[in-house]
C-alpha cells in the first residue's frame, strides 16, 4: 500500500477495534474451543453420540429448518404486498415486521406459550384438530417461525424494490399473462434472496433459546433443544459436555455464517 | 410511466393478497403483542401496578438499566471506532475483520454465556485469580454486563459500516486539506453525516441489551433481587405461576420494543432511507 493515509486515526481506531474484538469475542470463544479440544476425540464422539444429544439435535435442526421454510413461504406474499401495493395500514404493517427483532425473546416465549397452550386462543382451536401446540415439537416450530419471519421479509424486500419493472413489461409485451410473468420472470429473480433469507432464519433459529424454552416443555429426548441441553449440562456441573455440545454448534454456526456471506455476494452480484 | 395493467395483478388478486398478508402479520406478530397486554391486565389494574411496584421487579429494572448503561456506550464507542477503521482505510485482513465483527450474531446466546462461565467461574481459567482478589464475575453484575456486551457487540458497527462506506471519505479528506485535526474532523464532518445511522444502531443495541435473556440467564445465577434482570424476573414469575405479574413486567419490555420500532420508523420516514417511493 503505497498511498499515504491522509485521514488520521488509523492506528488508534484499528488498535482499539482489534483489542476490543479480541478481548470480548475472540479470546473467550477460543477458550471454549480449547476447553472442548482438551477432551480428545473419543470423548467428543461419546458425548455427541449420546441418545439425548442426538434427539436434541434432531429437534433443533428439524424444527429450525421447518420454521425457516414456513417463514419463507409466509414472507413471500407479505413482502410482495408491502413492496408492490399501496393500502391503508401498509406503513404499520411494515413497522410490525421487525417486532420479533425488538421484542425480548423471553416475552415472546411466555406470550406464544399462552396463545398456543391447550387453553389458549389458538391452542384450544388446534387441539380440536388433534394438534398439540405448546409443550410439543410443534410449539418449538411455532416459536422459531416467529423468530425467523423478519429475516425473510427484510432480505426479500430490497431485492423486490430494486427489481426493474421493464423485465415484467417486456414479458407482458411478448404476450405472457400476469401469472406466467410472475412465475417465470419475477419468482426466479427472487430465489437467491429467498435462499439467503431462509439461511438467515435457520441460523438464528438454531441458537434460539428464550422464545423456545417456555413453549417447548423441555422434556429430555422429546422437546429439548440443543441450547437448553447446554444449559442443563452446565447446571449439573457437567462442564465438558456443555463445552463439547457448544463447540459443535459453533462449528455449524460458523459454516452457516460463511455460506450467508457467500449468498450475500451472490445477491450483490445479482443487483449489479 | 408504465402502463399499470401489465405489471400488476387484477383488483381481486390484489385484495386477496393484501388480506392474506394482513392475516399472516396479524396472527403471527400482532396477536402475541396484544396478548402481552391483555394477559397483564387480566386481573385488573391493581394487580398490574402492584406487580410493577414489587421490590424484586424494581431491582430487576434497575439492574437492566445498569447493564444497558454500561454496555451500550462501550459498544457504541467500539462501533464508531471499528467503522472508522474499516471504512476510511484499506489494509490487509480488512474483509476478515468485517466478518469477525458479525461473529456474535452467529453464536447462540447460551454459548455466549457459557464462554464467560468457562473463563470466570471458580473452576474456570481466571477463577483462582479472581478468588485471590475477592472479585466476583459470574453470578454477579460484571458477568451480566460482559455477557450483554458480547451479544450486543455488532449492532452499532454493523449499522455504521455500510453507511460510512457508501459516503466515502472525500469530505474528511477535504477537511484535512483545510487543516482540521483528528477529532475535529470526526465531530464536525463525519458525525453530522452518520448521526441517524448511529442513533438507529444505538437504539437496536439498547433494545437487545435490555431484552437479552439467554446469555444473561447463564451467567446470572437467578438470585432474586440481586442478579435478576427484567427478562429473567419475567421468567422467574412465570415459572412460579404468577402469570399476571410476569406479563405485567413483560409489558415494560414490550413497550421498549414498541418505542424502538416507533423511533426506527420515524427515522426511516424522516431521512427517506428505505423509504418506499414508487418511482
Amino acid at each position: 500500500m503505497s498511498k499515504r493515509r491522509v485521514i488520521p486515526g488509523f492506528g488508534l481506531s484499528l488498535g482499539f477495534t482489534l483489542c476490543y474484538l479480541s478481548l470480548l469475542i475472540l479470546i473467550p470463544l477460543a477458550a471454549l474451543f480449547l476447553k472442548a479440544a482438551g477432551l480428545g476425540w473419543q470423548e467428543w464422539w461419546r458425548l455427541l453420540g449420546s441418545a439425548r444429544v442426538l434427539a436434541a439435535a434432531r429437534l433443533t435442526f428439524g424444527a429450525s429448518a421447518c420454521a425457516a421454510a414456513l417463514s419463507a413461504i409466509l414472507g413471500l406474499p407479505v413482502t410482495w404486498v408491502l413492496v408492490r401495493y399501496r393500502f391503508p395500514g401498509r406503513r404499520l404493517m411494515d413497522a410490525m415486521i421487525d417486532l420479533p427483532f425488538a421484542l425480548p425473546t423471553a416475552v415472546a416465549g411466555i406470550t406464544l406459550t399462552t396463545i398456543y397452550a391447550p387453553n389458549g386462543w389458538v391452542g384450544a382451536w388446534l387441539l380440536k384438530l388433534g394438534i398439540k401446540g405448546a409443550y410439543s415439537p410443534v410449539g418449538v416450530f411455532i416459536a422459531l417461525t416467529f423468530i425467523g419471519f423478519p429475516f425473510v421479509v427484510r432480505t426479500l424486500q430490497p431485492v423486490l424494490e430494486d427489481f426493474a419493472k421493464d423485465t415484467e413489461e417486456a414479458a407482458a409485451t411478448l404476450g405472457a399473462g400476469r401469472w406466467l410473468t410472475v412465475r417465470r420472470v419475477v419468482f426466479p429473480m427472487m430465489v437467491p434472496a429467498l435462499i439467503t433469507g431462509f439461511t438467515l432464519a435457520f441460523a438464528r433459529a438454531l441458537g434460539e433459546y428464550g422464545s423456545v424454552i417456555f413453549i417447548s416443555g423441555n422434556l429430555p429426548m422429546k422437546t429439548e433443544i440443543l441450547p437448553l441441553l447446554i444449559v442443563s449440562q452446565l447446571e449439573q456441573f457437567n462442564v465438558p459436555a456443555a463445552a463439547v455440545i457448544a463447540s459443535a454448534m459453533l462449528v455449524v454456526s460458523f459454516m452457516l455464517l460463511l455460506s450467508i456471506n457467500l449468498l450475500q455476494r451472490w445477491l450483490d452480484w445479482q443487483k449489479s | 410511466m408504465s402502463h399499470p395493467g401489465v405489471t400488476t395483478e387484477s383488483r381481486l388478486v390484489r385484495m386477496l393478497l393484501i388480506g392474506t398478508a394482513g392475516l399472516i402479520v396479524g396472527l403471527l406478530l400482532l396477536m402475541p403483542l396484544l396478548a402481552v397486554f391483555i394477559e397483564a391486565l387480566r386481573k385488573g389494574w391493581e394487580v398490574f401496578l402492584a406487580s410493577l411496584h414489587d421490590e424484586a421487579a424494581l431491582s430487576a429494572v434497575k439492574l437492566t438499566l445498569t447493564a444497558a448503561a454500561v454496555s451500550v456506550p462501550l459498544n457504541t464507542l467500539f462501533g464508531v471506532g471499528a467503522a472508522w477503521a474499516v471504512t476510511k482505510f484499506r489494509f490487509k485482513g480488512r474483509a476478515l475483520l468485517i466478518s469477525l465483527i458479525d461473529l456474535p450474531f452467529a453464536v447462540s446466546p447460551v454459548i455466549a454465556g457459557l464462554v464467560f462461565v468457562l473463563l470466570f467461574s471458580p473452576h474456570g481459567w481466571f477463577g483462582r485469580w479472581l478468588e485471590e482478589y475477592d472479585l466476583k464475575v459470574i453470578f454477579a453484575l460484571p458477568g451480566i454486563i460482559i455477557a450483554t456486551m458480547f451479544v450486543t457487540f455488532p449492532f452499532v458497527a454493523r449499522e455504521l459500516i455500510p453507511l460510512m462506506a457508501a459516503q466515502g471519505s472525500d469530505q474528511e479528506e477535504a477537511a484535512v486539506t483545510l487543516g482540521a485535526r483528528g477529532w475535529q474532523i470526526f465531530l464536525r464532518v463525519t458525525l453530522p453525516n452518520i448521526k441517524w445511522g448511529l442513533l438507529y444502531g444505538v437504539l437496536l443495541c439498547n433494545a437487545r441489551a435490555m431484552g437479552e435473556f439467554g446469555a444473561v440467564s447463564v451467567v446470572s445465577g437467578h438470585i432474586r433481587g440481586e442478579t435478576n434482570t427484567l427478562p429473567l424476573h419475567v421468567e422467574v414469575l412465570y415459572n412460579e405461576y404468577q402469570f399476571s405479574a410476569a406479563f405485567a413486567c413483560a409489558t415494560l419490555l414490550a413497550l421498549l420494543a414498541l418505542v424502538t420500532l416507533g423511533i426506527k420508523s420515524a427515522i426511516e420516514h424522516f431521512t427517506g432511507h428505505r423509504h418506499h417511493g414508487r418511482h
